[in-house]
């Protein structure tokens, strides 16, 4: 069914009784062309894509539990593209101009919110250190602003400006960066790959997959049977280690938890989404009120979504120490996700040596604003056999070159990235 | 999570900093790209049990080998692990 005014109208005259299911929850069929493992954000957008883009309609996303129940339904909801190595550059301003047009591709509101993302900064290096990270962006085309300290007073005068250890002096914005509705991605995303033929098939877990004799994938045993398939997909983000170890292969990749935490509702305060520069801290306000906000990954090996105290606490303090007053909000909810840590900090988008398998991992805790990107590059992967020009550098075999992407210079050590 | 440090008993998780996977052994100086890159960049990214090192910094600083079940958070054994920080480096 198409969404618009009118048939908002129409559903609104019939009582509401009228609406159709957004998409179709399938039974799996013995083969398809491409199966996708991983009903996520990234999964369902790859094969929508493959289906808009590359005409390969006969494709298979594969959930173990129900769409979105993973990363895509716990994150901080927040888009933006201001990355400055090469690699990530291009690659995420490709995801935030797919943003910008995804309502209209999808006929869904996915409630994409251009309410620009600001990184404070709080001292002279740091300004040094943004303004380069801003150059960066404006010469490859993307929207920067580098501000003063009257600028940031004259946007949100409720920060603690004289914090007498990390005095605000100003910041980074990307006025086009800002948020979208998490779920309603997903359903996005099923809904428009469903009405193109895309098979959503839940409750299917992969238990293995199936070769040939000479090791080629062809197909996955499921939970629900097994599915025959030209190629695989993974799109499973926490879990790619143990779904790669079925087909014998060993990741550079670390499973991490990583905490997000909402507030009670208040009254509109954060106009935009808002970094603290002198420690870990991210926050921006939902249309409901709720303050939704979060900092580091716990920094241990998890697969447990869900942390531990010691980096809530570090959290909340970041949130303080720019917002005193938010320490009379309560806390309404916090819970954990499982992050694909990968060794220098960025994306694996690649064939693996395993023919009929294709990796799309590695995005450690900032998949979410990758969504559109990582689904468009991935389907052309899939599709073509090459990668796409701005995925060109998300290859597995990067780390043995020692071509790495590590935006912020830490080396393999995926807890610190 | 706490941990009980064999040295200060049970402390919390705040005092403790984590190296990681305790499986790989830095190779040789003489052993081959692929020894290191494996070493370097490879993991088995455990999910259940787990020997880890800790390090106790807000505490004795003594490096702790840790057994943890990744999937639970649940610690079934700590003991003392000294040394271990110097030689990841190769040191």
């Amino acid at each position: 069914m198409k969404y618009s005014i009118f048939s908002l109208a129409r559903a609104a005259f019939s009582g509401h009784k009228t609406w159709q299911r957004t998409w179709r929850d399938a039974s799996p069929k013995d083969h398809y062309d491409v199966v996708i493992i991983g009903g996520g954000g990234h999964g369902l957008a790859t094969a929508w894509f493959l289906a808009s883009e590359y005409g390969v309609r006969n494709v298979a996303v594969l959930e173990k539990g129900w769409i979105g129940s993973g990363n895509a339904g716990r994150n901080t909801t927040i888009i933006r593209s201001n990355y400055g190595l090469p690699g990530n550059t291009g690659f995420y301003e490709l995801s935030m101009k797919l943003w910008e047009r995804m309502e209209q591709d999808l006929n869904y509101n996915t409630m994409v919110s251009q309410r620009g993302v600001i990184n404070l900064y709080h001292s002279d290096a740091q300004r040094d250190a943004y303004a380069r990270r801003g150059n960066t962006m404006r010469i490859n085309g993307i929207d920067a602003e580098l501000l003063d300290l009257a600028a940031v007073r004259k946007m949100m005068p409720f920060l603690n400006f004289d914090n007498a250890r990390f005095p605000v002096q100003g910041g980074l914005l990307q006025r086009r960066g800002g948020t979208a509705r998490h779920d309603a991605v997903v359903w996005g995303y099923a809904h428009a790959a469903s009405a193109l033929g895309v098979d959503i098939i839940q409750n299917c877990e992969v238990s293995a997959f199936v070769r040939d004799a000479n090791g080629k994938v062809t197909g996955v045993e499921t939970t629900r049977g097994r599915i025959g398939a030209g190629k695989v997909g993974m799109a499973v983000a926490g879990s790619s280690s143990r779904v790669a170890a079925m087909a014998g292969l060993r990741l550079p990749i670390e499973s991490h938890v990583l905490q997000a935490f909402v507030s009670e509702a208040i009254k509109p305060l954060i106009p935009n989404v808002m970094t603290f520069g002198a420690g870990h801290f991210y926050v921006s306000q939902s249309d409901k009120g709720g303050l939704v906000f979060g900092g580091d990954i716990d920094g241990y090996n998890s697969y447990a979504q869900r942390g531990n105290l010691p980096v809530m606490e570090d959290v909340c303090e970041g949130g303080m120490a720019l917002m005193p007053m938010i320490g009379r909000v309560r806390l309404l909810r916090q819970w954990g996700g499982i992050m694909d840590m990968s060794m220098d900090g960025s994306p694996i988008i690649d064939r693996t040596p395993v023919d009929g398998l294709y990796l799309n991992a590695g995005w450690c805790y900032g998949g979410f604003k990758a969504t559109p990107g990582s689904g468009l590059v991935f389907a052309h992967l899939l599709a073509r056999d090459e990668p796409h020009e701005e995925a060109a550098r998300f290859r597995l075999d990067r780390f043995r070159r020692g071509a790495m992407i590590d935006e912020k210079g830490q080396g393999a050590q995926p807890n610190l990235h | 999570m706490r941990i009980v440090c064999p040295f200060c008993g049970e402390r919390e998780l705040g005092e403790f900093t984590y190296l990681g996977d305790a499986k790989p052994v830095r190779p040789a100086a003489s052993a081959s790209e692929d020894e290191v890159f494996d070493y370097v960049y490879l993991r088995d990214n455990v999910a259940g049990q787990m020997s880890e090192y800790w390090y106790h910094g807000g505490g004795c600083r003594a490096w702790l080998k840790v057994t943890r079940n990744t999937l639970t958070h649940e610690i079934s054994a700590v003991e003392p692990a000294a040394g271990v920080g110097a030689r990841k480096v190769g040191a």
